[in-house]
This record gives C-alpha cells, sequence and structure tokens, in this order.
C-alpha cells in the first residue's frame, strides 16, 4: 500500500542523505521525497511516499526515528491529510491548438506561466491523480518536456478539533471542510 | 603584574579534554598527515590518556571493539583522513551490527581543500554514513566540544553503537574559546524509549499459561548490564534458558537451567527446545537468521514475547505477541516481582532426553589428529574457565562457542554479525589492555590469524599477556565444510597450502611460539604456556575433515539439522541419487 510519512529533521547537513541511505540500504520502495524547512529555519520537513506491506511501513517510521536528526515521524496515512504535488509542463501549444490547450488548462486550474511562439509553459497543482488527468490530456498536443515536484502533505487541522471541538463546532461547519 | 591565563584551546586539545572527562582512560590508532595536530595533543598529554600505536587502523579499531565487549565502556580509535579512515571501515561495520559502544576520531583534510580530490582525501561522512549509528564532519571550532560530548553520549546510550567524529586538519590546529558543555545536547529518550508497564501485565498472563516456556537471551543482555536480572528473573520462573552466539555469559552456562547455545551451530537440545515451546520469551536477542532459520518454520507452537531497547528490532523478522521496550534491566526485575514459580517437570524431562540422545560431544582418539573439540576443551579446562576469550570468524568460532563455558559476562568476545575474520586477534589485545592480569586467549583459525598478525608487533612492544591459538587445518575451515556439504567437495579458494611456519613468525616478532601435533602434545603446550604470563603463539595442527554439528542448513529449519558427519552422508546419498550433481547454494 502506499504511504505518505511526514518527517520533522534537524535541518543539518547529511540529514537527506541518511534518510536517502536509509531507503536504499534495507531496499524500500520510495515513490517521491520532498523536503523543505518549515517556519522554523532549524527545521525541516520531509514528505515521503512509500510503498510496501505494514510491516514494512512499521519498519520505515521506526528506522526513520532512529536516525538522531529525527525529531518526529508521522504516517499521515493514518489520518486525514492534504497532499499536493505541482507540475511545470511545457506544452506544444500550435495556433490550431491552442485555444484547446488554454480549455483543458483552465478546467485543471492550472496556469499558463509562459507563453511562446510554439508551446506555453503551464502550472499546476493538486493531488497526484488530477495533474495525471491533466497530463493525459495534454499529451494529445505534445508535451515537450516536464517537472514534477513529488508530493508535499500535511495533516488537516486535526489539534484544532481535538482541542477546540467544542468551541468551534458549529462554525467548523464550513470553514474546516475543503473540496481540494 | 601577572598576564590572565589564556582560556584559548585549540581543537586538538579540546579532543584530549573531553575524552579524559568522558572517562577514556586509553584509545588505540595510527598518524598521519591529517591528524597529526591531535597525535601532537596526546603526546603532549600522555600522563592523562594513553594513545597506543597499531601497525594498522584496523587493528586499531578492533582493539577498541575488544576493549568495549570486555569492559562495558566506549572503545575509543583514531586514524588520519584518507586511507586512514577508509582502514576502519570493517571495524565501524562490525561495531553497528554487534551494537559496540565505540569513537572513532579521524582527521580531515584542511576545511579549505575539503572537495577538491586532495592528497588523501576521502569523503568520510558520506562512506560511513551507512556504518555508524551517527557521524559528524565538524565544520567549525565553536561546535567542537558540543559533538565530542554528543558522540560519546550516543555511542554508549540505548543500543550501543559507533559514531565517527571527522575534524579537518585546520580545525585541530587553530585555537578558540569555547566553554565545553556538560552534557550532550540529545535527549536519553532518543535512545532508551519510556517503558510501558502496561504491558507487563500481559506478559506475566501470557506466563502464568505457559507450559513450555523457553527464554532466548541475546547479547543485548550484556549490553544493558542485566545479566544478573536476567538471572534472577529465570531462577524465580524456572524457566530454561538458551542464548544466542552473542549473548554467550548473560547466563552461567553451568547453571542446570542453561540448555547450551541455539541457532546455526546451536545444541540439538536448545533447537528443539526453540520448535516445540509454547512461549518464547526473547531478551536482548533480535532474531537473526542464523538463529531462526526458515522464518515460516520458526518456532511454530509458540506465543512470542519481545523485551529490548530497540524499537526497529520488534517485528522486524518475527511478528510477536507482546512486547516491551526500554531498559532491560528495570523491565526484567519489574517482571520478575510479578512472576510466579512453576516447575514445569514435564517439559524438563523433554529437555533432559533431547540433551541425552545428542549431548555437545566428541571423541578424541589419543593416537589421532588433535579434534578441535578436544583443542578448545583442553583450554577450558586448563584456564577453569576463567579467561577472556576472542575468536575469530569461521569454525573455530562455533567450536569455541560450543565447547568453552561461559559463566560470567564479558569473556566472550566474538564477531557475530558481520563476521569479521581478523577480529579475534586484536581484540584480544583491546581486552589485554583492559585486563593486564587476565589470561586473553584468542583462539584463531589460520586463514583468519593472517588477516591482522602484525598487531603482534603490539603485543610484543607492550608485553600483553595475549595467548593465540590457532586451529590450524590449513583450511578456511567453514567455507570448506559447506563446499563438502553443498558442493562435491570441489575446495574453490578455501585450501591454504603456503602457510607461513607460525612459530618462527611468532619468533620474528619476539613471541615465544609452539606447535603441537598430537592430542598430548597438545595438552603439554597448553599446560606450559598457561602457567607463563608470556604472550605467546600456539599453532595446533587439528584434523581438517572435523565438521561443526549440529548444523542447520542456512534457510532450513530444526526438522532438518544434521548432527553428524554419518548422518550427512546418509544423507547426500540418499539426496545424490535422483539429481547425482545436485549442488545447494548459497552464502557462508
Amino acid at each position: 500500500m502506499r504511504h505518505t510519512i511526514s518527517v520533522l529533521v534537524h535541518n543539518q547537513s547529511g540529514v537527506l542523505s541518511r534518510v536517502s541511505n536509509l531507503f536504499s540500504a534495507r531496499g524500500y520502495n520510495i515513490d517521491s521525497l520532498v523536503v523543505g524547512v518549515t517556519d522554523d529555519p532549524k527545521v525541516s520537513r520531509m514528505t515521503i511516499v512509500v510503498r510496501g506491506d505494514d510491516r514494512v511501513i512499521d519498519q520505515v517510521e521506526k528506522q526513520l526515528n532512529k536516525l538522531v536528526d529525527t525529531i518526529k515521524v508521522v504516517d499521515l496515512t493514518q489520518d486525514d491529510f492534504i497532499a499536493r504535488d505541482l507540475a511545470l509542463i511545457k506544452v506544444k501549444a500550435e495556433p490550431e491548438s491552442r485555444s484547446q490547450v488554454m480549455e483543458i488548462v483552465r478546467c485543471f486550474d492550472g496556469k499558463i506561466v509562459d507563453v511562446a511562439l510554439k508551446s506555453f509553459i503551464v502550472e499546476v497543482t493538486g493531488k497526484e491523480s488530477k495533474i495525471n488527468g491533466m497530463i493525459e490530456l495534454l499529451k494529445n498536443y505534445g508535451i515537450i518536456e516536464m517537472v514534477r515536484t513529488g508530493e508535499v502533505a500535511i495533516s488537516r487541522g486535526k489539534k484544532v478539533h481535538e482541542e477546540e471541538e467544542k468551541k468551534v463546532k458549529v462554525k467548523a461547519g464550513k470553514a474546516g471542510q475543503s473540496n481540494l | 603584574m601577572k598576564q590572565p591565563k589564556s582560556k584559548l584551546k585549540t581543537g586538538a586539545q579540546m579532543v584530549v579534554d573531553i575524552m579524559v572527562e568522558e572517562g577514556v582512560e586509553m584509545l588505540w590508532g595510527l598518524t598521519g598527515g591529517a591528524v597529526l595536530p591531535i597525535f601532537d595533543a596526546f603526546y603532549q598529554n600522555s600522563d592523562r590518556i594513553r594513545l597506543i600505536d597499531t601497525r594498522h587502523e584496523q587493528g586499531a579499531i578492533h582493539m577498541a571493539e575488544g576493549y568495549a565487549k570486555a569492559t562495558g565502556k566506549v572503545g575509543v580509535c583514531i586514524a588520519t583522513s584518507g586511507p586512514g579512515a577508509t582502514n576502519l571501515i570493517t571495524g565501524l561495520t562490525d561495531a553497528l551490527m554487534d551494537s559496540v559502544p565505540l569513537v572513532a576520531i579521524t582527521g580531515q583534510v584542511p576545511s579549505a581543500l575539503i572537495g577538491t580530490d586532495a592528497f588523501q582525501e576521502a569523503d568520510v561522512v558520506g562512506i560511513t554514513r551507512s556504518c555508524t549509528k551517527h557521524n559528524y564532519l565538524v565544520k567549525n571550532i565553536q561546535e567542537l566540544p558540543q559533538i565530542l560530548r554528543n558522540a560519546f553520549f550516543i555511542a554508549r546510550s540505548g543500543r550501543p553503537g559507533p559514531v565517527l567524529v571527522d575534524i579537518p586538519k585546520d580545525i585541530a590546529a587553530s585555537a578558540a574559546e569555547v566553554p565545553y558543555p556538560k552534557h550532550a545536547n540529545i535527549p536519553l529518550s532518543k535512545f532508551v524509549p519510556e517503558i510501558d508497564f502496561s504491558q507487563l501485565g500481559k506478559m506475566a498472563e501470557l506466563l502464568r499459561h505457559a507450559k513450555r516456556p523457553l527464554i532466548y537471551a541475546g547479547g543485548g543482555v550484556i549490553n544493558a548490564g542485566a545479566s544478573e536480572a536476567l538471572y534472577k528473573f529465570a531462577r524465580k520462573t524456572n524457566i530454561p534458558v538458551t542464548l544466542t552466539l552473542m549473548g554467550l555469559g548473560a547466563y552461567p552456562a553451568n547453571d542446570r537451567q542453561f540448555i547450551d547455545m541455539l541457532g546455526m551451530h546451536g545444541s540439538y537440545r536448545a533447537n528443539m527446545a526453540l520448535s516445540h515451546c509454547d512461549l518464547l520469551i526473547a531478551i536482548g536477542s533480535r532474531f537473526d537468521d542464523r538463529v531462526t532459520g526458515k522464518l515460516s518454520e520458526f518456532s511454530p507452537l509458540s506465543k512470542k514475547i519481545h523485551i529490548d531497547v530497540d524499537p526497529t528490532s520488534i517485528d522486524k523478522n518475527v511478528k510477536v505477541d507482546a512486547h516491551v521496550l526500554g531498559d532491560m534491566k528495570t523491565i526484567l526485575e519489574a517482571l520478575t516481582k510479578s512472576a510466579g514459580s512453576h516447575d514445569y517437570d514435564e517439559w524438563y524431562e523433554q529437555l533432559d532426553s533431547w540433551h541425552g540422545k545428542h549431548p555437545l560431544a566428541f571423541k578424541q582418539n589419543p593416537n589421532g589428529p588433535i579434534l578441535p573439540q578436544f583443542a578448545v576443551d583442553e583450554i577450558y579446562r586448563l584456564t577453569k574457565g576463567d579467561a577472556i576469550i576472542t575468536t575469530e570468524v569461521g569454525q573455530h568460532q562455533m567450536w569455541a562457542a560450543q565447547y568453552y563455558r561461559f559463566n560470567k559476562p564479558r569473556r566472550w568476545i566474538t564477531s557475530g554479525g558481520l563476521g569479521t575474520m581478523g577480529f579475534g586477534f586484536p581484540a584480544a589485545i583491546g581486552a589485554a589492555f583492559a585486563f593486564p592480569d587476565a589470561t586473553v586467549i584468542d583462539i584463531a583459525g589460520d586463514g583468519s590469524f593472517q588477516m591482522t598478525l602484525q598487531e603482534l608487533a603490539v603485543v610484543k612492544q607492550h608485553n600483553l599477556n595475549v595467548k593465540v591459538i590457532i586451529l590450524n587445518n590449513k583450511f578456511l575451515g567453514m567455507v570448506k565444510q559447506w563446499q563438502d556439504l553443498f558442493f562435491d567437495k570441489r575446495y574453490a579458494s578455501t585450501a591454504i597450502p603456503a602457510q607461513p611456519d607460525f612459530v618462527k613468525l611468532a619468533e620474528a616478532y619476539g613471541i615465544q611460539g609452539f606447535r603441537a601435533e598430537t592430542p598430548k602434545d597438545a595438552t603439554q603446550t597448553l599446560e606450559k604456556v598457561f602457567k607463563s604470563k608470556e604472550p605467546c603463539v600456539v599453532d595446533l595442527m587439528v584434523d581438517p575433515e572435523e565438521h561443526v554439528y549440529p548444523m542447520v542448513p542456512a534457510g532450513g529449519s530444526t526438522k532438518d539439522i544434521v548432527l553428524s558427519r554419518a548422518m550427512e552422508m546418509a544423507r547426500m546419498q540418499s539426496e545424490a541419487k535422483p539429481h547425482p550433481s545436485k549442488a545447494k547454494g548459497g552464502r557462508k
């Protein structure tokens, strides 16, 4: 099964290598790994998408926790979470197909961030499945090149719900919902 | 007017100071260009701490390991950049696999040269990332004292392991005023989980219902200083005990509840107990493949309990029914309090009958060649079980494990996880430095000893009471055994026809050498050398045809256990009929 694991780490040199090393050394299958700093510049957050059965995922979590630089490991898949991927797609846009490409981009809430004589660069964010869907459609017009970030993910406002459930119960109905 | 004393200290001085504060008495190393300033600081502080020169960095790190395993303290070694550091790799991996607390210091080329392919430069933190518990490249002298503190803390906390600190030459040589931190800035909970006492109730419940319980304890018990607690737990509950290779000595071998080592070359009784018990209590052991054999057939009738300090060991290879993580001593003491006692009469009768059927035994013909088992048994008899025994890796190691009986922890020093040939001799030197009055014996193979024998020079220089006893069969015997069994006796690369004369070799280093070719000779020679406090090399010419039995073939289960050469031959003949050239593959 596919799991999205969020790891908070001390922002030390070599920490990315330690984590990726762990996966290769123990033969775990990694789909994507994204790192970036958090609001605290000393702390980075990694989002790792990994495939494996329960035993493998259990080991992945424990092995990550064992690294000295690791602060916290959460398997987001256990709970409700938001995951997003960003893609930049350079797609052919000949005069006769331009408007069709633009229509597809609009349907997927994408943005055209660069316009050239015979191509666009399209920026799109969303769930992996949404981006895959858009790529499938754009392939018909010819994708020149493409880059994707891999999944970043964060859990939904669980803590707020737990701690202040009573207070915000009424209001939270709409505000907490998201259709993204 | 008196000038105020400068508080400026060089990086090298900081290394010495923190080590002294951490209780390091001695360390082993080999110098070189990039590490020169640090060696200089040790030279100037030789009244506070001893740095012992070795002939090879691998020797240095195995000495540090031997010291650590014999004392329980952190072993320390030091090497220069590039080749000095890469020569430590085997020892680091060995220490990681066997959970040995160890700190390795390496010199690095000056900061400004890092990444330029400078002379004797290697990406040491990169190379050692997967063979250390943690490692550091020091980038700034300000952070050096804290890094050193952390290194010792990480090495010894929880499941111990090796930590490497790579120090560029300019940082070691430059000076700064940095206060020494008192503690590591990592919480202990990172390495020692809080004990979940609620799990103990579940364990007590499982214990209450067990009719055929078995304790399977490993090296983790020794690392946790929990041997005494294990003894009390086992004695109170009356549960039989088997130990892993790494655990030997964690429970007294001569105790009536001890049923010998288990695993690939464990006793028939222990392996049968494993497959027939209804409750298996794993303590500080990790369900290694040399213990479990075929996982699907491993201890099929038992509920399983696991007590350990390392969360990654739980459910890694074998799923357990209950586990408790944390300090094993505390857990065992709590469990002992709540546990009751049973007589388990039927269970002990069954164990006795297995033992009666196939005990660990050998028959030495007084006119035949020396049996290696006999040699180990004589070493045990003559040292009254009081020696510190180290081994290399192979047949001799298994015979030593089977026939030397360890009644106390930290007297058995062997490379279990990595299986490092060449480990035992330098490890013996490290142990001899720690206990200069003890008899330290490296039970060696002729193949393994040739890997690190240059350290004879260290034995001579410091006149250490180290006795190397070679069980010489002129073969890489364990691999030969596998060739005998699984490769139709095709001895690819295992014969060692051009051996040195080990007696003359010892003499070349100024050490006494002896050779024995008959059992009587062997006894007399051993009697003589154990009376003396001098180092020596004893070359015992043993029967090259001997195999280590029992043997559970790799990937097999207890029902595949082979108990003797006759049994093996019968099996091979019956297998040979349908498939005349059948050869089972497998690594040693």
